[in-house]
C-alpha cells in the first residue's frame, strides 16, 4: 500500500527515514482506527469457530472448560464417525444430508423463480396497487420465523385450510406432519408402478441409508417446511430482483421493441443477462440460508417424522445440547460449512463471466450491435 | 516477504492475545469451596405448568423463611438444553429437575451430586422401583420428587354409546381387542396410543420383554416378547382398532380423548388436569392396562431432585431437598399439580385425596422405569422414529436395528 500510493520520494536526509515517514505511520493509523472492528469480530466471530474447531477433535461432554487436560483428544474420530463408522451416528448425519439435499433442490429453484416472477410482476408499469403488491409480498419477509411456522402448523394440520381446500376439489389431502413417505414414493404409489420399494433399490446401500432411501425424495412433511420457506423468502428475494430491475435502462426494452422481439425474447436475452450478478447473488444467499435451515424444523417437527426433516444443522444442535456430545455436534457443524463453501465456489465457477458470449441467438448478436455498451457489461 | 512475515507475526499475536483473554474466564475447573450459613439457592424446574410453578415457588419460599436462606425458583422454558448450556458454562443451578430419562447421562458425566446417603430419615421409604431408577453404577444419586404411571383411561359416553358396560372393561388384550372391535363397528375410534416408547413401551412390559436387562448392561430388544408386543400394537394399527394422535390431529392421547375423538387412551395421571383444564366436561374412568401374555405391566415416569455437583450449598440444598420430600409436602404438591407422591408412606394420604386414582398408583407394583444408561437419547429417538412407521414397517427389523444401536451405545 505504501509504495504504490508514494511516487515521489521526499529528497536528501529525509529519504533515510523514509519509512518511519508520513506515510509509514499511515499503516499503523490505519490499524488503529480498524482495531476495534479487529478486535470484536475477533473475539466474538473468529475465536469462538477456533475454539469450536478444537471442541470438534475432543470428546468434551459439556462439563466445565473444553480446554483442559483432562478433556480426551479423539483426533479425526467424530468426524470419520459421521462417514466411515456404520452406526447411528453416521445413519443420521447421512439422513440429514439426505433430506437437506432435497429440501435445496426444491427450494432453492422455486424462490428464485418465484422471486423473479414476483419482481417482473410488481416491476410492471402499468401495474395498478404496485405498493400494495410490494409489500404484500415482501411481508413475509419481515415476520418473525417463528410465528410463521406455528401458522403454517395450523394451515397443515389434518382438518386445516390446505386439506379443506383440497377437498373442495376432490382430493383427499394427507396427513402432513405425521406422513415419513417420500414424494417420489407417494407419486410412484398413485401411478401404481410401485407398491412396495423394490427390492433392487432397498438391498444394497451407500453410507448406511439404502439406495430408495437416497432417492424416494422430500417427505411429505419436508414439502409442507419447503412451501413455508419458499412462501417466506421469496419476498426478501423479490426486492433484490426489483431493485435490480429497475437499474436496468428502459431504452434497453425501447430498442427491443423497435427490433419486433417479442415479450419472450426480451426477458431471456436483455433482461436476464442483466440480472445475472443479482441472480448469483440471489442463489449463493439461497444456497446458504437452505443448508443452515433450522427454526422451522426446530418449530414444527424436530425431525420427525422418521427422521425426514431432520437436517445437519438441526442435529449438530441435538448432538451438542441433548446428548452431550458436543465434539461430534461441532464436528457437524464444520461439515456443513465445508458443504456451503464448496458448493459456493462450485456455483462461483459455473455462473463465472465468460469472455466469449455463448448466445448464438441472431437476435442477440443484432442487439448488441444496436447496444454496444449495454449488454455487455 | 518480510511484510507477510510481520503479518504473520501480527496474526499470531492477535490470536494468542485472543486466546489469552479467553483463557481469564477459565477459573471454573476446580471443585467449588462450601460455604456455610445462608444460602442462596437456584432452584430450575422443568414445570407442567402455572400450577406447578406456583406450587414449588410457595414450597420454596416457606423453606427460606424457616431455615433464613433464600431459594428462586425459575421454570425452565427448556430444560434439557438449559440445564446442558449451565453445565458447560460452569454454573449450573444448585438444585434442578432432573428427568428419569435423562439421569444416567447427568450422573455418567459427573454433574451429579450423589447425595442420596446423607438425607436423614434414609431413603427406604421411597418406592424401590424409583430408587433403582436414580441408581448409577450401585450409587443411588438423589431424591424421586414424585412419580406417574399409565393407565388406560375409558371414556364413559361414549362407552355406553357403543352398547358396552362396565363388564366390558378389558382387563386382558384379547378383551381389548374384542371390544375395540365393538368399538369400531358402531363408528368409534376405539384407542389412541402415543408414537413413542413411553407408550407403546408399557405393552413390551405387559409381554415380558424389556429394552435392556435389569442392570441395565445389556440390550434385550430383539427377545420374542418384544416382538410379540410390537406385533399386537401394529395389529390394532392396520386394523383401525387403535390411531397415533396426529391420525385424528391431536398433538399427544390425552388432547384426542379430551376432545371425545376415541373411546380409550393410554395416558398417564397427568392427563387428569389437562381434562379439568381444557376439557372439563369429558366422562371418563381409568383402569389399569390389560394384561398381556407375562401378566400385568406398564411404564413408570418420574423426576428426582438433583443437586449440582458444582453447587457452593450443598448441605443447605439436601436441607431443601429433604423439606421438599417429605410425606406432607409431596401431599400438597399431589392436590396442586397431580403427580403421585414417592414415599410409600404417603401412599394412604393420596388415595384419601384422589379415591379415583386407584388404577394409577397401583401400576407403582408392576411398573417399568425409563432405560437408566447414559448416550440412550439418539437410539430411542431412532426408536421411536421406527415406531411412527410401525403400521407399515417390520416389527422385527425394527427391534434388530433396535438391539444393535443399542447394543454400541451400550458399549460406548
Amino acid at each position: 500500500m505504501a509504495s504504490t500510493s508514494a511516487p515521489r520520494r521526499p529528497r536528501g536526509r529525509m529519504r533515510t527515514s523514509q519509512r518511519s515517514g508520513i506515510y509509514g505511520r499511515q499503516g499503523s493509523a490505519g490499524w488503529l482506527f480498524v482495531a476495534p472492528v479487529v478486535t470484536i469480530l475477533g473475539l466474538f466471530l473468529l475465536l469462538p469457530i477456533l475454539m469450536a474447531l478444537f471442541v470438534s477433535f475432543t470428546d468434551w461432554n459439556g462439563q466445565g472448560s473444553p480446554f483442559t487436560g483432562s478433556v480426551p483428544m479423539v483426533g479425526a474420530d467424530n468426524y470419520k464417525r459421521l462417514f466411515a463408522e456404520p452406526g447411528l451416528a453416521r445413519l443420521d448425519f447421512m439422513t440429514s444430508i439426505r433430506n437437506n439435499i432435497f429440501y435445496v433442490l426444491v427450494v432453492v429453484p422455486t424462490q428464485t423463480v418465484l422471486a423473479l416472477f414476483l419482481a417482473l410482476v410488481v416491476n410492471q408499469r402499468l401495474l395498478r396497487g404496485k405498493g400494495f403488491f410490494r409489500t404484500a409480498f415482501f411481508f413475509p419477509s419481515v415476520t418473525s420465523s417463528v410465528a410463521i411456522s406455528v401458522v403454517f402448523l395450523f394451515i397443515f394440520t389434518n382438518s386445516g385450510a390446505i386439506n379443506a381446500l383440497l377437498s373442495f376439489f376432490g382430493i383427499r389431502g394427507p396427513r402432513w406432519f405425521s406422513d415419513a413417505r417420500g414424494v417420489v414414493h407417494v407419486a410412484l404409489q398413485n401411478l401404481g408402478i410401485v407398491d412396495a420399494p423394490p427390492a433392487a433399490l432397498t438391498g444394497r446401500n451407500l453410507l448406511g441409508l439404502s439406495w430408495w432411501e437416497w432417492i424416494s425424495g422430500p417427505s411429505v412433511a419436508m414439502c409442507a417446511i419447503i412451501a413455508l420457506v419458499v412462501w417466506t423468502t421469496s419476498g426478501t428475494f423479490m426486492l433484490l430482483f426489483l431493485s435490480a430491475l429497475q437499474n436496468i435502462p428502459v431504452e434497453l426494452d425501447e430498442a427491443g421493441d423497435l427490433d419486433g422481439t417479442t415479450r419472450w425474447q426480451r426477458l431471456r436475452y436483455i433482461t436476464l443477462p442483466m440480472l445475472k450478478p443479482t441472480m448469483f447473488l440471489v442463489l449463493t444467499l439461497g444456497l446458504i440460508g437452505t443448508w443452515q435451515v433450522f427454526d422451522q424444523v426446530y418449530v414444527m417437527s424436530q425431525g420427525d417424522p422418521a427422521k425426514t426433516t431432520l437436517t445437519p444443522a438441526f442435529l449438530s444442535y441435538r448432538t451438542a445440547f441433548r446428548e452431550f456430545e458436543y465434539g461430534s455436534g461441532a464436528a457437524i457443524s464444520f461439515i456443513l460449512f465445508a458443504i456451503i463453501v464448496v458448493l459456493t465456489l462450485l456455483q462461483r465457477w459455473v455462473m463465472r463471466e465468460r469472455d466469449e458470449p455463448r448466445s448464438r441467438s441472431r437476435i442477440a448478436r443484432a442487439f448488441r450491435r444496436a447496444v454496444p455498451s449495454g449488454g455487455a457489461r | 516477504m518480510a511484510r507477510l512475515f510481520t503479518r504473520l507475526r501480527v496474526a499470531l499475536l492477535a490470536t494468542a492475545v485472543l486466546a489469552a483473554s479467553a483463557a481469564c474466564g477459565d477459573g471454573f475447573d476446580d471443585e467449588p469451596e462450601q460455604q456455610s450459613g445462608p444460602a442462596n439457592l437456584q432452584i430450575l424446574i422443568a414445570s407442567s405448568g402455572d400450577a406447578e410453578t406456583n406450587a414449588v415457588k410457595e414450597a420454596a419460599a416457606a423453606w427460606a423463611s424457616a431455615t433464613g436462606n433464600t431459594a428462586t425458583v425459575t421454570p425452565a422454558q427448556d430444560m434439557v438444553q438449559q440445564l446442558g448450556q449451565a453445565f458447560a458454562g460452569g454454573t449450573p443451578p444448585d438444585v434442578f429437575y432432573v428427568d428419569a430419562s435423562r439421569f444416567a447421562d447427568y450422573a455418567s458425566v459427573g454433574a451429579l451430586e450423589p447425595y442420596a446417603d446423607r438425607i436423614s430419615g434414609g431413603v427406604e421409604d421411597f418406592y424401590s422401583s424409583l430408587r433403582e431408577t436414580f441408581t448409577y453404577q450401585g450409587k443411588l444419586y438423589c431424591i424421586p420428587k414424585d412419580f406417574s404411571t399409565l393407565a388406560l383411561q375409558i371414556n364413559t359416553d361414549l362407552w355406553a354409546q357403543a352398547g358396552l358396560t362396565e363388564a366390558d372393561y378389558p382387563s386382558t388384550w384379547e378383551e381389548l381387542t374384542s371390544v375395540a372391535q365393538r368399538l369400531k363397528d358402531a363408528d368409534i375410534t376405539p384407542l389412541v396410543i402415543g408414537d413413542t416408547r413411553d407408550r407403546i413401551g408399557a405393552f413390551m412390559v405387559a409381554a415380558g420383554g424389556w429394552l435392556v436387562s435389569e442392570d441395565g448392561t445389556t440390550a434385550t430388544a430383539d427377545r420374542p416378547e418384544n416382538l410379540r408386543a410390537l406385533q399386537y400394537v401394529q395389529d390394532l394399527l392396520r386394523d383401525g382398532l387403535a390411531v397415533y394422535p396426529s391420525q385424528v390431529d391431536a398433538g399427544w392421547g390425552g388432547e384426542a380423548f379430551g376432545k371425545g375423538l376415541v373411546a380409550m387412551a393410554v395416558e398417564g395421571n397427568w392427563i387428569k388436569g389437562a381434562l379439568s383444564n381444557d376439557f372439563p366436561d369429558v366422562k371418563y374412568t381409568v383402569i389399569p392396562m390389560p394384561s398381556g401374555p407375562a401378566g400385568q405391566g406398564t411404564l413408570s415416569f418420574t423426576q428426582c431432585w438433583g443437586i449440582a455437583a458444582k453447587s457452593q450449598y450443598k448441605e443447605q440444598a439436601i436441607n431443601f431437598v429433604e423439606y421438599m420430600t417429605t410425606a406432607e409436602q409431596q401431599l400438597k404438591f399431589t392436590e396442586a399439580f397431580g403427580v403421585m407422591p414417592s414415599r410409600q408412606s404417603a401412599r394412604a394420604g393420596y388415595l384419601q385425596q384422589f379415591p379415583d386414582d386407584q388404577a394409577f398408583i397401583d401400576s407403582a407394583e408392576f411398573a417399568q422405569g425409563p432405560v437408566n444408561a447414559p448416550k440412550m437419547d439418539s437410539v430411542l429417538a431412532d426408536f421411536d422414529s421406527q415406531l411412527q412407521g410401525l403400521a407399515e414397517g417390520d416389527p422385527k427389523a425394527i427391534l434388530e436395528r433396535l438391539q444393535d444401536n443399542l447394543t454400541t451405545a451400550l458399549q460406548g
